[in-house]
């Protein structure tokens, strides 16, 4: 037995929407599976983890606080991968933006203004523009691989937060906790309603996922990124720099990490301390196979990603499984969104062999 | 003798570098790039930690961690091979999903004390004064590791499956018009890799720290893989990379026990920021990288019918 592979005269329109759905649901098969070797029912686990997030007010705020840094970097990397560039060190751009973007409020730390928020915002995102144009200028000067310097500035990044934390930007009032001072009021995030704890970084996380889509579908930009990113050949004959490329996507999705950096560390955690990320930038990168590299479809992407870490907390609390069943259903996901992807290019066919009966023929 | 104990920490940081390598290095030979070294590494870690710790034989372990690994990299296989996934996502994959289930199998063993891997004395040679307390006596990664570099590069340059392998690692199209198994080899080059990958990873949890702590790997698999781009695809200079980096890594730890002024965690990023630097020297040169590179590294693979 084994599988043949027939590549279809074009891309499959059914399947373009039906393969995200049918990996989320071989997951989830997986994963009841998995919850049944683990010695628990699969049904009421997989209902505690999928479902029972879902049902309460507090955690659907908690769902969109964790869905907006993973759809705002997804945004980003969608550009990138788009574009055939490989940043996969969204995480040391959200840390460093991050970082950046607590400068004022961490030095000026008496500062009260309106004006605190925005300046932290934007100096967030340069913070992490900066970041990736580390591994962006190595590419175009020195043609070095991005997918490792990339990686490389993530372990960098952060080791120089764990001594920020631990180091000079220290609480001295903080009984010597790793943490910096806590923000002063102005400088936090404000809650979008009055219901529960969802800050406006899930509101960012849409107003980029939708002016993203906007670019790539209306703008000769987002024209640009899709022709370099299929055939860099093709765009050098239309006069596309591919070298510019490499810039824009770079800091571009390095900006939104960054961003997205700044939000959660001034939403919801409201001070720097040595671990601010579950890893968002690296789920990020499955949010953003997900949704196919199409922004709107990255909104929802998020908030499944986003289910998978609030279900693993519960799960842990209400079935006493391991919190590391998140990053396995995480891992699971992007397996068969990849495997699944397979259908869109190609008619999968499992062909059994006969190959003994071939020399009866011809010998008869 | 502090020179001579600074030596044997030398080789044990550098030696699952090497071996996790050398097997990254046959897997791009033959033109397939898996980046999930890091995942398949972790996973050897905890299997041949668990295994050792049940049985109560480190052999064992190094069986469970080869084994693990290889088995680990067929799902990277089946889908970049047999469905022509994307190779990058598909080896991001691998880590991530390698990550969170070593994570969960290994939840258990936290902390608990292992069983670290007693070296093996060669007879006579361990006697000669420092070169066999060095080379003669270490335990079997270290062995495996030169033997690995030997074999391989003996198995690239000099035998017929070697020269077919490095064919359908630069053309597979003409490979396979010539008759060559592509897909095939191809499935057995990434097994290789992920099984070296999976012996690294039990040296790390029975030899380098012996206990399973999660994370355990921090990196090493990339280090691994910016190693082969450094050692432009050959096996000697892999050996020469990994002690290189393997001396950075101590360095920076004797460094930080002599106290000297900066801070720990600058110490700790210098493997990382070697690395970039390594990347640049050797990737400044566009020709040089691109004669060494395997030309159809990365590309995917349909046979036409």
């Amino acid at each position: 037995m084994r599988i043949e592979l027939e590549r279809r005269a074009r891309q499959s329109a059914v399947f373009a929407f039906v393969s995200p759905l049918l990996a989320l649901a071989l997951t989830v098969l997986f994963g009841g599976i998995m919850f049944a070797l683990l010695g628990k029912d699969p049904v009421s686990a997989l209902y505690s983890f999928f479902i029972e997030p879902l049902l309460e007010v507090w955690s659907l705020h908690e769902l969109a606080i964790k869905a907006a840094p993973l759809i705002l970097i997804g945004v980003g990397l969608s550009v990138c991968y788009r574009s055939n560039n490989w940043n996969i060190g969204a995480e040391g751009q959200f840390t460093v933006g991050a970082i950046v973007g607590s400068i004022v409020p961490i030095i000026f730390y008496d500062w009260h203004s309106p004006l605190l928020l925005p300046i932290m915002m934007v100096m967030g995102a340069i913070g992490g523009a900066a970041y990736a144009a580390i591994p962006a200028l190595l590419k175009t000067r020195f043609n070095t691989n991005e997918i490792l310097t990339s990686l490389m500035l993530v372990y960098i990044a952060q080791l120089f937060l764990d001594w920020l934390t631990r180091g000079i930007w220290k609480d001295p009032a903080g009984y010597n906790f790793p943490q910096s001072r806590s923000f002063v009021t102005e400088a936090v995030l404000p809650e979008v309603l009055a219901s529960g704890r969802a800050h406006y970084g899930i509101v960012f996380a849409i107003l980029a996922a939708i002016a993203v889509w906007f670019m790539m579908r209306y703008t000769l930009k987002g024209f640009q990124v899709n022709v370099l990113g299929q055939s860099e050949r093709a765009g050098r004959f239309a006069g596309f720099s591919g070298r510019k490329m490499v810039w824009f996507s770079m800091m571009f999705s390095g900006a939104l990490a960054g961003l997205a950096g700044i939000a959660e560390v001034s939403g919801s955690i409201g001070h720097l301390q040595p671990a601010i990320s579950p890893g968002y930038g690296f789920t990020a990168i499955i949010v953003a196979f997900l949704g196919r590299l199409n922004p709107l479809g990255i909104i929802a992407s998020g908030f499944v990603l986003a289910l998978t870490y609030l279900g693993g907390e519960g799960a842990q609390l209400s079935i006493g499984v391991s919190d590391k069943v998140t990053r396995v259903f995480q891992g699971l996901l992007l397996f068969f969104v990849l495997s699944c992807d397979t259908l869109i290019l190609y008619k999968v066919r499992i062909v059994f062999d006969r190959v003994r009966s071939a020399p009866t023929k011809a010998a008869s | 003798m502090i020179f001579e104990a600074i030596l044997l920490t030398v080789i044990t940081a550098s030696t699952p570098l090497v071996i996790a390598a050398i097997g990254e290095l046959v897997t791009e030979r033959a033109g397939v790039l898996n980046l999930g070294v890091e995942g398949m590494m972790i996973v050897g870690a905890v299997c041949a930690f668990i295994a050792t710790k049940t049985t109560g034989s480190p052999y064992v372990g190094v069986l469970a961690g080869i084994v693990a690994g290889a088995a680990f990299s067929l799902l990277f296989g089946f889908l970049t091979l047999t469905l022509v996934a994307n190779q990058v996502a598909t080896g991001l994959a691998l880590t991530i999903l390698g990550l969170g289930v070593s994570g969960m199998v290994g939840e258990s063993v936290v902390g608990q004390p292992g069983i670290k891997m007693q070296p093996i004395a060669i007879p006579l040679l361990s006697d000669i004064p420092v070169l066999g307390t060095i080379l003669f006596r270490q335990d079997i990664f270290f062995y495996l590791s030169i033997a690995l570099v030997i074999g391989v590069n003996w198995f690239l340059f000099n035998s017929r499956t070697g020269l077919k392998l490095r064919a359908i690692g630069d053309s597979h199209g003409s490979a396979h018009t010539l008759g060559l198994p592509v897909i095939r080899t191809r499935y057995l080059a990434v097994m290789f890799g992920g099984a070296c990958a999976g012996l690294a990873g039990a040296q790390l949890s029975l030899v380098y720290t012996p206990q399973w702590v999660e994370n355990m790997s921090a990196g090493r698999g990339w280090i691994a893989l910016a190693l082969v781009v450094f050692a432009a695809w050959r096996p000697w200079r892999v050996l020469a990379g990994g002690y290189l980096f393997g001396a950075v890594t101590i360095g920076q730890l004797h460094a930080q026990a002599l106290g000297i002024g900066l801070p720990s965690q600058f110490m700790s990023a210098l493997p990382y920021a070697a690395t970039i630097v390594v990347l640049i020297i050797i990737s400044h040169n566009r020709r040089t990288t691109l004669i060494n590179t395997p030309a159809s590294l990365g590309k995917p693979f349909v046979p036409d019918r």
